[in-house]
């Protein structure tokens, strides 16, 4: 009987899911815009910002304090996890080395990875990419030879240092444009020439941060996560 | 252009489906990461290369990760049962 309800339940549940997609289908015209902000901000973005990659314009100059709140709440999710897997207190030198292939491949990769993490956050006003993504992948740089060589001792107050860092230059950044432009997070320093490097007045400083910290942070998690998963160094226990 | 679309979405379904079949959880956490790789192929497509960055880079690259050192934080992967070709203990 109880089964019954279960599988009415989820029927029921299924019938209401579907009606709803049908119904926001159905209100909605295949391809057009149903919003008339973004195309007010795809026409002067270049102009207020500076910024090519108008993507990058939305993320840090016309809802920067959205892009705060985001690197908080990955800030938040990475010291919860960093408190339950323990802190950096044993990190013993010891675990099985990995295989040729993975300790080859890890060496190889390490610059490339580094150019290209380096390059996707420096030219995040320029082209397709940013801070998170670039961020990401110097994250992946820094964790791929801790993959191979599992020995070799982690220092987390390097990261942790870059990480407080990188987030304290955001914020302050902001306040700077609370002082010099009247609101919080307001772009400074001029829109510059578009398509330059050195343009788009202080957006490319907060993907700097933000690329900085997120990587700091997601190395340092997955560090964390890969000594805690390592039952040598926990003293046997599995 | 409607072609490659199709076999991206093709792979990503039978990846899909390989996750739940596949019998190694290895294999099926790498079978999540070509889910995501060819999602990216698709955000690519599709002209939105931001997207396609962020999912090539947390879809595919660090969730990937992250679900394999899972794995061997709750003993069902070891580098050692690796080996062997036998993935569950």
């Amino acid at each position: 009987m109880k089964g019954n309800a279960r599988a009415f339940a989820s029927a029921l549940f299924l019938i209401g899911l579907g009606l709803m997609l049908v119904t926001l289908f159905e209100a909605l015209p295949f391809g057009g815009a149903p919003m008339q902000v973004g195309q007010a901000i795809a026409g002067r973005a270049l102009e207020d910002t500076g910024a090519t990659n108008i993507v990058s314009a939305v993320l840090l100059a016309y809802r920067g304090l959205d892009t705060l709140g985001e690197v908080a709440i990955l800030f938040v999710a990475a010291t919860a996890a960093g408190l339950v897997l323990g802190g950096a207190g044993r990190a013993e030198a010891q675990g099985t080395p990995a295989g040729f292939i993975l300790r080859a491949a890890a060496a190889l990769l390490f610059p490339f990875l580094l150019v290209l993490g380096a390059y996707i956050v420096i030219h995040g006003h320029l082209t397709p990419g940013g801070g998170f993504q670039g961020g990401a992948i110097l994250a992946a740089a820094f964790f791929v030879p801790l993959l191979a060589h599992p020995a070799s001792p982690v220092n987390h107050g390097v990261a942790t240092v870059v990480e407080a860092f990188a987030g304290a230059v955001f914020v302050v950044i902001g306040l700077a444009g609370l002082v010099g432009g009247g609101a919080f997070l307001v772009p400074l320093l001029g829109a510059g020439t578009p398509g330059d490097l050195f343009s788009a007045g202080s957006l490319p400083l907060l993907y700097l941060a933000i690329g900085l910290k997120v990587g700091s942070e997601l190395a340092g998690l997955m560090a964390r996560i890969a000594a805690a998963g390592d039952p040598a160094r926990q003293g046997g226990k599995a | 252009m409607i072609w490659l679309v199709l076999v991206t979405m093709a792979v990503m379904l039978a990846a899909a489906l390989a996750v739940i079949g596949l019998r190694s959880y290895l294999a099926a956490v790498a079978a999540i990461s070509v889910v995501s790789l060819a999602l990216s192929v698709l955000f690519a497509i599709l002209r939105a290369p931001d997207v396609a960055l962020a999912e090539a880079a947390v879809g595919a690259g660090l969730s990937g990760v992250l679900l394999a050192l899972t794995l061997r934080r709750v003993g069902l992967w070891t580098p050692a049962a690796d080996d062997d070709g036998e993935d569950r203990p």
